[in-house]
C-alpha cells in the first residue's frame, strides 16, 4: 500500500479514491475470490481461538469460556508429545535429505541430446504424479504384503524370511519417504528443467573453448544457474516442514505401526474429528502451524543473505 | 562445429543415459507390474511367478469391478464433482487473477499479502471443519467443491500468465473504445487465454479426481461417495463388500473373500488411474507449461 501511495506523491488520497471508482469493475472481478479467501481461509483463523477456550457448540466460537493455555500445557505434558515431534520431524528431515534427487534427474535429463528419448523419459518419469494417494497407498500395501507381495516374493526367492513391512514400525519412515520420491522425482524435476532452459548457451560455448568437460560445465554453469530455484523450493519445503504428506500418512497408518506413523496432523485428525476434542486438537494444530510458520520465516531470513528469498 | 565430440564427452553420455534408463526402469516397473497383475491369475501373482508379463490371463477382476454398482456410483460421483468443482475453480480463479494482474488495481499489494499469507498459515483442520458444518455443507455435494474453490498457487500462475501473455495495448485499446473492464476481460482476455484455461482445468481437475480426504471428513452417505473412498475401502482397509462378492456373508463366502480381494485389487487400481494416465501424455505439454509459468519471476 505504502508503495502505491508514494508513486503519486502530490494528491495521494484523492487520486486513489478516484482510481478505485474508475476501476470498480476490477473489484467486481476480484470479489468472488476475495470472499472465498475471507470465508474459507480467514474465518477459520478467527475460529482458531477455540484453542484457548473450551469450545461448546451451544455457546459457539465466540461465546465459549476462555481457558488460556490449558490445552497447550496438556499437550506438552502428554506422554505422546515427544513421540509426535520425533515422528513429524523425523519423516520430514528424511524427506528433505532426498531433496537433491529431483535436481539430479533434471540435470541428467537436460544433458540428453536425443530429443525423442528425452521426451519419452520425461513422460514416463512424470506419470506416477497422477496416481491418486489412495491408489498409491493401495499399491504400496499390495507390493509389500508379507505373503503375496512381489517384494516379499523376491526376498524369499533370495532365501530370506519375508518382512511384514507395513506393520513393522521401523520400516514406516523409509517406506513413506522413498515411495514419495518414486511418485514425485520426475514431476519435481520440471521446475529445474524450466530454469535450465534459461541458461545462456554462450556460457557453455565459452567454457567449451576453455576445455571444460561436461561434468565441469554442469557443476560450474548449470548448477549455479538453478541455485535461486533450488533455494526458493528449499524455503517452501521448510515452510511445510511439519505438514507434508499427511493424507498419505493417514492411509498408511495401522494399529501396529502407529508408534512411528503418528504425526502431529494425523493426531489432530484423530483427537478432533474421531474423538470430538475440538478445542484440544485445535491447540495441537495451531502449535504445528506456528512452528511451521516460524521455520519458514527463519529460513527465508537466512536465504536473504544469498540474495534469493520469498519476500 | 563438426568436430567429433571428445572421448570424455562420449563416456559422459553413456553414463548419463545409463542413469536415465535406471530412473525409467525404476518408475515403469511397478506400473507394468500392475497392468500385468490385473489380467493374470492371482495364483501366479501371489506366488511371484508372474513378475513382468501376464500369466494365466483372466479378466475376472475387471468383470467383477465393472459389475459393481458402487464402483460405477463412485465413478459417476467423481466425474460430477470433478466437472462442477473445476467449473467453480475457473469461475473464481480467472477473474481474480485477471484483476490482480492489472497495474491499475489500487491496494493490490495489500490484497496480495492477504492472499499469500494463506499459503503459509491457516486455521487448521478443526476450525475449517466447524465452519463447513456451520454452513450446513456436511454430507452435501457442496462440501466437495466449495471448500476447495480456489488455490492461491494457481491464482499466482494464472496472474503471471496474464501479465506476460496479454498485450497491454490490446486492453487499453478496447477500453479507449469504450469497452468496460468486465467486457474487456470476457471478450478480449478470455479468448486469448486458452492455454492457461487448459492448464488450470487440468491442475484443478486432477486434484478433484484424486482427492479423498475432504470426502472422508465431510461425507457420510455412501450415495455421495467419490470413487476414491470406495477404493480406500477395497485397497487400504481391504474390506470387500458383499456386493462385490456377489453373495451374502456366509461361511463359504468368507473363505472366498481373500481370493476375490486378490482378483479385483489390481483391476480396481487400473480402473481408477487409467483415465488420467491415458490422457496425460497427450496433455503433458499443458501440465509442464503450468509448472513453467509458475516458475517465472515477477
Amino acid at each position: 500500500m505504502a508503495k502505491t501511495l508514494s508513486e503519486n506523491p502530490p494528491k495521494k488520497k484523492g487520486t486513489n479514491w478516484r482510481k478505485i471508482k474508475i476501476n470498480w469493475q476490477l473489484y467486481v472481478l476480484l470479489a468472488p475470490g476475495l470472499i472465498y479467501f475471507l470465508v474459507f481461509k480467514y474465518y477459520p483463523m478467527y475460529g482458531v481461538q477455540i484453542a484457548f477456550k473450551d469450545f461448546r457448540a451451544v455457546d459457539g466460537i465466540f461465546g465459549s469460556a476462555w481457558v488460556g493455555f490449558d490445552h497447550f500445557i496438556r499437550f506438552f505434558d502428554s506422554y505422546y508429545f515427544w513421540d509426535l515431534i520425533k515422528n513429524t520431524l523425523g519423516i520430514n528431515l528424511y524427506a528433505l535429505a532426498l531433496f537433491p534427487i529431483s535436481i539430479i534427474v533434471a540435470l541428467s535429463l537436460n544433458e540428453l541430446r536425443d530429443g525423442k528419448f528425452k521426451k519419452t523419459a520425461q513422460t514416463i518419469t512424470y506419470a506416477p504424479h497422477f496416481i491418486s494417494v489412495v491408489v498409491f497407498v493401495g499399491m504400496i500395501i499390495a507390493f509389500l504384503d508379507p505373503a503375496t507381495g512381489i517384494i516379499n516374493n523376491f526376498i524369499q526367492f533370495l532365501g530370506f524370511e519375508p518382512i511384514s513391512f507395513m506393520t513393522e514400525p521401523g520400516w514406516f519412515k523409509t517406506i513413506f519417504v522413498w515411495s514419495n520420491e518414486w511418485q514425485n522425482l520426475g514431476w519435481g524435476a520440471i521446475i529445474y528443467l524450466a530454469a535450465l532452459a534459461g541458461v545462456d548457451p554462450q556460457l557453455h560455448e565459452a567454457a567449451k573453448v576453455d576445455g571444460a568437460t561436461r561434468l565441469q560445465r554442469i557443476w560450474h554453469i548449470n548448477l549455479p544457474s538453478i541455485m535461486p530455484t533450488i533455494i526458493i523450493l528449499l524455503i517452501l519445503n521448510m515452510g511445510n516442514m511439519m505438514s507434508i504428506g499427511f493424507e498419505k500418512i493417514l492411509l498408511m497408518q495401522n494399529e501396529l505401526n502407529l508408534e512411528s506413523s503418528q504425526v502431529i496432523q494425523t493426531y489432530v485428525y484423530e483427537a478432533g474429528l474421531l474423538h470430538g476434542q475440538y478445542s484440544y486438537s485445535t491447540a495441537v494444530g495451531l502449535f504445528n502451524s506456528v512452528i511451521n510458520f516460524a521455520i519458514l520465516i527463519f529460513f527465508n531470513r537466512l536465504a536473504r543473505r544469498t540474495g534469493t528469498s520469498l519476500w | 562445429m563438426s568436430i567429433k565430440p571428445a572421448k570424455s564427452d562420449r563416456i559422459f553420455d553413456f553414463f548419463n543415459k545409463l542413469l536415465v534408463w535406471f530412473f525409467i526402469v525404476i518408475i515403469s516397473y511397478p506400473l507394468i507390474y500392475i497392468i500385468s497383475a490385473s489380467i493374470s491369475d492371482p495364483a501366479y501373482v501371489n506366488s511371484g511367478q508372474m513378475w513382468l508379463f501376464p500369466k494365466g490371463i483372466t479378466f475376472e477382476g475387471f468383470e467383477r469391478v465393472f459389475q459393481s454398482n458402487e464402483i460405477w456410483l463412485g465413478y459417476r460421483n467423481t466425474i460430477f464433482y470433478t466437472l462442477l468443482g473445476t467449473f467453480i475453480n475457473l469461475a473464481i480463479t480467472l477473474p481474480m487473477a485477471y484483476a490482480l494482474s492489472r497495474s491499475d488495481l489500487i491496494g493490490k499489494k495489500a490484497i496480495m499479502a492477504l492472499l499469500v499469507f494463506t499459503m503459509f498459515f491457516d486455521g487448521g483442520l478443526i476450525p475449517t471443519y466447524l465452519l463447513i458444518r456451520d454452513l450446513g455443507m456436511i454430507n452435501t455435494v457442496w462440501a466437495m467443491v466449495i471448500p476447495s474453490a480456489a488455490a492461491m498457487w494457481n491464482i499466482i500462475v494464472t496472474m503471471t500468465f496474464f501479465k506476460v501473455s496479454i498485450p497491454k495495448g490490446l486492453e487499453e485499446a478496447a477500453e479507449i473504445d469504450g469497452a468496460s473492464q468486465i467486457r474487456t476481460f470476457f471478450q478480449i482476455v478470455i479468448p486469448l487465454s486458452a492455454p492457461i484455461i487448459a492448464v488450470m482445468a487440468l491442475f484443478y481437475g486432477v486434484g478433484h479426481w484424486n482427492q479423498y480426504f475432504g470426502a472422508l471428513i465431510y461425507l457420510q452417505d455412501r450415495e455421495l461417495f467419490p470413487l476414491q473412498l470406495f477404493l480406500r475401502e477395497i485397497l487400504v482397509q481391504q474390506q470387500i463388500t458383499a456386493e462385490l462378492m456377489q453373495q451374502s456373508g456366509t461361511a463359504a463366502a468368507i473363505s472366498e473373500h481373500a481370493k476375490i480381494a486378490d482378483i479385483i485389487k489390481y483391476a480396481v487400481m487400473i480402473v481408477s488411474a487409467a483415465p488420467l494416465l491415458i490422457v496425460y501424455p497427450f496433455l503433458q505439454r499443458f501440465f509442464i507449461k503450468g509448472v513453467m509459468i509458475g516458475s517465472l519471476k515477477e
